[in-house]
């Protein structure tokens, strides 16, 4: 254990952290957003999946365990970084300039509690049928496969209905993409990867995976705000 | 040219209790300076007109002034050694500023280096860190025959491009966060492409980011300020290049029992 809390404790050891659970946590958002896309296929497509989601039982509650421990590693390492980046330079320049780093860099610690305090929402919102509880609520068919004859299909649709809530939830999206943007193209960099020709290739391919996350979440959104999506008549 | 300055003024030492002590910005307005002179000699200029007045001259370090030694370097408008790139602030003339320019010169900012007075920092942190690792223990003698150790050219060159570090601790002043990753990578880089360098390689990679932590440097965000303010230009490829090392030498590293004494950590 020692060994391990060492090396989380060293500058390398808490960017190599941030690294590899950074990565995981995009996993999940990409798994995400293909299972979300189930959306465009319609009420049964996506009610089934939640369905043989939920099935998996046990597996399922290793998963949420491991993808929080790893979320909140993320945190703590984030803001473990962060407090000793500010006492080490206790003075700030009187003129500041910047000269070549990007705008997405400079707010990963402002684009992640702003993506932290969505989540929370999120999971209120989609997860515990808290923000919009009649959403949360409505019921598939007896006849449909169904988790516990809950409808996702139903309940997504009813709140994107909302134009303030596919907004947000848009919004939100763009600040996912500056710290995905970020994030990705540090990834490489941090577990020890820099190559002349690949490192531009990679950069380029994180503005890619980023925006095609980002866009992604908001067709979902739209498309529902458009009514290219509509509930079950 | 007409030039007016605004340099930080600070007469004793930082401490950490107290870092900015009774320091403070003062506005100096220069009046015929050559686009000739370099940065310091316009500086200088400042200084014999303060000490005819007598005021207490500006403080700043400075030694070979042909860009080699590493011992000047002020932070200049935010950029760190101006905003020529690739040049220290010896190097820097004033034909780079326009005429009336307001120029704004503060002191290297981290607390790893600790203000003496006015623009000098001390960063006997710097050597501390070389000392822990950047080096090589065994005695070589005498230069051998020039092609007796074949190093390919690529790795040669590699080397070199770290190797070419200063030490002018331009990086730390530049990185938002006050990081030393540029220069401790540098160190890293340095020896780690050459066979005599290699053999240390694990102990050195430990030893160096145990000290850079320790001297209380920030962490490295990735956004590569250092690179752009590097008087020497060293790639930030070396970073990467301490982050494998270090990685690779804790997994490698063999667990220290506890009665061992004078292990290597």
């Amino acid at each position: 254990m020692t060994w391990l809390t060492d090396f989380w404790r060293s500058s390398i050891g808490g960017k190599v952290t941030m690294a590899v659970t950074g990565v995981l946590l995009f996993g999940f958002v990409v798994a995400h957003l293909l299972g979300n896309l189930l959306l465009l296929a319609g009420p049964d497509a996506i009610n089934s999946y939640a369905k043989w989601l939920h099935d998996k039982g046990p597996l399922l509650w290793v998963a949420r365990i491991g993808l929080i421990a790893i979320f909140l590693l993320h945190i703590v390492t984030a803001i473990r970084l962060s407090r000793a980046n500010k006492v080490a330079r206790p003075v700030a320049y009187a003129k500041e300039a910047t000269m070549q780093a990007s705008m997405a860099s400079r707010s990963m610690l402002w684009s992640g509690l702003s993506l932290l305090v969505f989540v929370v929402y999120h999971l209120l919102h989609f997860t515990f049928g808290v923000t919009n509880a009649e959403h949360f609520a409505k019921k598939a068919a007896p006849s449909t496969a169904a988790w516990n004859g809950h409808d996702v299909h139903a309940m997504v649709v009813a709140s994107f209905q909302v134009p303030v809530i596919a907004i947000a939830y848009a919004a939100f999206q763009l600040v996912l993409f500056l710290h995905l943007l970020h994030g990705l193209q540090s990834f490489a960099q941090t577990l020890g990867v820099h190559h002349a020709r690949y490192t531009p290739m990679i950069k380029k391919l994180s503005v890619l995976l980023a925006a095609a996350i980002a866009g992604g979440n908001v067709l979902l959104a739209l498309s529902v705000l458009l009514g290219l999506v509509k509930g079950a008549a | 040219m007409r030039i007016s300055l605004h340099i930080w003024r600070q007469s004793k030492k930082s401490t950490k209790a107290n870092f900015k002590q009774d320091g403070k910005m003062v506005r100096y307005q220069l009046d015929h300076v050559s686009p000739d002179m370099s940065f310091l000699e316009m500086l200088d200029v400042l200084n014999e007109q303060l000490t005819k007045k007598g005021e207490e001259p500006v403080a700043f370090d400075h030694d070979c002034r042909e860009g080699v030694c590493g011992s000047c370097g002020v932070m200049i408008d935010g950029e760190a050694h101006g905003p020529e790139s690739g040049t220290t602030t010896c190097q820097l003339h004033m034909r780079s500023f326009r005429d009336g320019a307001e120029i704004w010169v503060e002191p290297w900012r981290a607390a790893a280096f600790p203000v003496v007075k006015d623009l000098v920092v001390d960063r006997s942190a710097f050597d501390r860190v070389v000392q822990s690792g950047a080096f090589i223990s065994v005695n070589t003698g005498a230069p051998q025959d020039a092609n007796a150790i074949p190093v390919p050219k690529a790795d040669a060159d590699r080397a070199f491009d770290a190797a070419t570090c200063i030490g002018c601790g331009a990086c730390v002043a530049a990185c938002k966060n006050a990081s030393a990753m540029l220069f401790v990578g540098a160190k890293v880089s340095h020896f780690l492409h050459l066979p005599q360098g290699r053999v240390e390689r694990e102990q050195r990679a430990r030893h160096l980011v145990a000290a850079m932590d320790q001297e209380g440097f920030g962490n490295c965000t990735n956004q590569n300020e250092c690179e752009a303010a590097c008087p020497k230009e060293i790639p930030v490829r070396v970073i990467a290049e301490m982050n494998r090392e270090f990685v690779r030498a804790k997994v490698r590293q063999e667990p220290v029992s506890s009665k061992r004494v004078g292990g290597d950590g």
